[in-house]
């Protein structure tokens, strides 16, 4: 018996196949939000391995901050082309023009403001299920969230009044106005997306890997230099080899100096690391319970 | 599917949950395996250590790693469940942490559902106490392979060999009128890391594995159920427009098995259909494959073409399954609203949602001596016990005890849509029988 084994990328591939069509199955207007990042790449395969031969039930959303890396953003049209997906972009600069997501003064940071854009977005196409590539071990928070996670007709999520989730049974009813936020890959840690990344042998956009970028030095990180935040007299604009951990927003996300050009160098450098991952995005070291607040919000 | 590959891939997962009351160490244990299998990053450390500053003169504690939300580090309580992941070259595990309070049975059984197993703690001064049976009795009613009772706290008892034995006693009292096959006893330390990850010197009369080391060893392989194929559907795969002409035809069935074994050219019975026919393919996205296995995630191509839609059940023909409308289950109540007898609700068991009616509650599980009682009024949040329910179409299931996946079901209110109970269904009185008109075809 011992021959039918699964080993533990297998397992979360088989979980989360499940997962996703069981989306498919209880949910009639679902979206399958995709960055271009390396989470929502594995999400991209593992809607590949559910629905095949079929095409992708469901669309590619992505909310555009303005502020992406311009690699990020072109990788995400071409493997949504190569998928023949209908990939949605709607933009924070299109939101604020309409009056839909409102800066606050001074408020460069479009974190906060990606959030009434996409509840806008599900508003506006009907969307009643989002499928997200969030994982359990980037942040404390997340710890907590369900692999199916309700959210009141705001968008909300409420910690405290979270659905049991009890064996691979899922709960997805909802009532109209509500909308459910799925994460396949809840049990994944960063470990696994890159390990299960090199097992399907996928492509991930060139920032992930070792090259020369202009950065400054700001609140112990490397900052691309960018014209949103241009460096304060004090500060010194360099090129440092570094590469991409995580892909938030180009004005908060942090480089890290690694010569790191394959996948199998990348999965050595996190097997050595001494930081997480979401170590490198100035926006969650703002408080402890940063992340708590842009999910109660409707944040993913 | 492509080879597992390379060194430093862990080969297996291993889920298991942690029960304990409040301040028997559990938080302390879980930030010790974390941090002493190395699986703390710097930031998480330097965290530990603000915290430390600001609220513990100084002094790191490890429960702060696994202390989530906000509502809990105001009320200093943790009030759901939350999962940690970490991983040896052996194995990634995947912990999930319910809490000690006394709103804490739904909790468990939540954490409890998917793990293959259970570290019950216990405080070596206390011993044995109320909670520690009840979270015995949960890990046997869901059945959870294997059991670790964990005996922490060992310093402040002075390493006593006696009193571990005092508590081992303790527990194998009551032990033999669960329903559990595997049970390890492990004398440790959270606090100071004895046995956890690393062999304790205070410990030389015992000989068995640490706390760790177990974990990475214990024999979780036949875990799941391979005997008797299920399949059940989730998603007809049907090709709208291919451009392959080959794919034209195509229609397949999508769904991870739930149980045993499917070979290409083996006969199948549909349900409800109630007719036999053909795996002609068994199609993955990395190629066709001759067998597939519980828990893989395929799509079956089947000979002929016949009425089968989400909710519906591909099965062997050996070892057949239950099929019927009225069903009898242990439940566990999760909401505050309570059971009452004659109710409706959904029931979602596999892919199959249907309604149901309560018909009687049988009995209910009295926490404190574990006895069952007859005959009671409602089943209150927190609340164990045996119920008859009546659903409006029938159901194609094992008994929990034989298939945790087709053996398991929950119930949804009506209207809010909350998730009321977990369910795991007793032992089909009939099964699906042959002359009971399957069609073969
Ligand atoms: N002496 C000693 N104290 C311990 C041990 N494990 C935990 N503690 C202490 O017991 C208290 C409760 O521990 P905690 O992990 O918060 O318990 P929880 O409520 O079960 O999560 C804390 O003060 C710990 O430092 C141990 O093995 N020995």
């Amino acid at each position: 018996m011992t021959s039918y084994h699964l080993d533990h990328l297998q397992h979360l591939e088989t979980e989360a196949i499940h997962i996703m069509r069981e989306v498919a199955g209880e949910f009639e207007r679902p979206a399958l939000l995709f960055s271009g990042g390396k989470d929502s790449i594995c999400l991209l395969r593992l809607a590949e391995k559910a629905f095949r031969p079929s095409d992708i039930p469901m669309p590619l959303l992505n909310v555009d901050t303005g502020h992406h890396f311009p690699e990020l953003n072109d990788f995400r049209d071409r493997r949504a082309k190569q998928l023949g997906a209908r990939l949605i972009v709607r933009t924070v600069e299109d939101a604020i023009a309409k009056g839909i997501a409102q800066p606050s003064p001074g408020e460069i940071s479009r974190n906060r403001l990606q959030i009434p854009t996409l509840l806008a977005a599900i508003e506006e196409f009907r969307f009643d299920c989002c499928i997200g590539g969030a994982r359990r071990d980037e942040e404390k928070a997340r710890a907590k969230e369900r692999f199916f996670s309700f959210r009141d007709s705001f968008g909300q999520w409420d910690p405290k009044n979270q659905r049991p989730e009890i064996w691979n049974i899922y709960n997805g009813r909802l009532n109209p106005g509500e909308n459910m936020r799925v994460f396949p890959l809840s049990n994944w840690t960063e470990m696994d997306v890159w390990q299960y990344i090199r097992r399907e042998r996928l492509e991930v956009p060139s920032i992930y890997f070792s090259h020369t970028r202009k950065c400054v030095r700001r609140g112990g990180q490397w900052l691309p230099a960018n014209h949103l935040v241009p460096p304060k007299p004090t500060e010194q604009v360099r090129d440092v080899v570094v590469r991409v951990r995580t892909i938030g927003d180009i004005i908060s996300t942090g480089c890290v100096e690694s010569p790191a050009t394959s996948i199998d160098d990348i999965i050595a450098e996190i097997a050595a690391a001494r930081v997480t991952e979401r170590g490198s995005r100035a926006d969650d070291k703002a408080s402890e319970a940063a992340m708590e607040d842009r999910k109660k919000a409707g944040y993913f | 599917m492509p080879p597992p590959t390379l060194v430093n891939v862990p080969v297996d997962i291993l889920r298991f949950n942690t029960c304990g009351s409040v301040d028997d160490g559990k938080s302390t244990l879980i930030g010790r395996l974390l941090y002493d299998s190395k699986s703390l990053m710097e930031d998480q450390i330097e965290a530990l250590e603000r915290s430390a500053d600001i609220t513990g003169g100084g002094q790191i504690n490890l429960a702060d790693l696994t202390d989530g939300l906000r509502a809990e580090r105001e009320q200093g309580i943790t009030i759901d469940v939350a999962y940690r992941y970490f991983a040896t070259p052996r194995r990634k595990f995947i912990i999930a942490d319910t809490p000690g309070h006394v709103q804490y049975t739904r909790n468990m059984v939540t954490g409890a559902s998917t793990a293959n197993l259970s570290i019950i703690l216990v405080d070596a001064r206390t011993g044995v106490i109320e909670q520690s049976r009840r979270h015995t009795a949960i890990a046997s009613l869901l059945r959870i392979p294997h059991l670790v009772v964990a005996v922490n706290k060992m310093d402040l008892v002075g390493w006593s060999e006696e009193r571990f034995f005092e508590i081992r006693a303790q527990f194998e009292e009551f032990l033999p009128r669960l329903d559990i096959k595997d049970v390890k006893f492990i004398p440790l330390s959270a606090l100071n890391g004895d046995n956890v990850v690393d062999p304790s010197p205070h410990t030389p009369w015992y000989s068995g594995p640490t706390l760790l080391g177990h974990l990475e060893t214990v024999h979780i392989a036949s875990d799941w159920n391979l005997q008797g194929f299920r399949l059940p559907v989730q998603w007809v795969n049907r090709p709208n427009n291919p451009a392959d002409p080959a794919l034209h035809d195509f229609r397949g069935f999508s769904g991870q098995i739930a149980g045993g074994i499917v070979r290409e050219g083996q006969k199948v019975l549909a349900l409800p259909a109630g007719i036999v026919t053909t795996v002609k393919q068994i199609w993955t996205y990395d190629g066709m494959v001759g067998e597939a296995f519980c828990p893989q995630s395929v799509t079956l191509v089947l000979e002929h073409d016949i009425d089968v839609s989400r909710g519906s059940m591909i099965i062997g023909l050996e070892q057949r399954p239950g099929y019927s409308s009225d069903l009898q289950a242990e439940v566990c109540w999760m909401h505050t609203r309570p059971l009452q007898p004659g109710r409706k609700y959904f029931l979602k068991h596999t892919t199959h949602t249907v309604q149901v009616v309560v018909s009687e509650l049988v009995t209910k599980l009295n926490m404190a001596t574990l006895e069952t009682e007859a005959g009671p009024a409602e089943l209150a949040v927190n609340d164990i016990g045996e119920i008859r329910l009546r659903t409006a179409k029938p159901l194609v299931f094992d008994g929990y005890g034989t298939n945790r996946l087709t053996g398991s079901f929950i119930l949804i209110e009506q209207g809010t849509n909350a998730t009321v109970a977990a369910g795991m269904l007793r032992p089909p009185r009939e099964i699906v029988k042959s002359e009971n008109g399957d069609y073969v075809i």
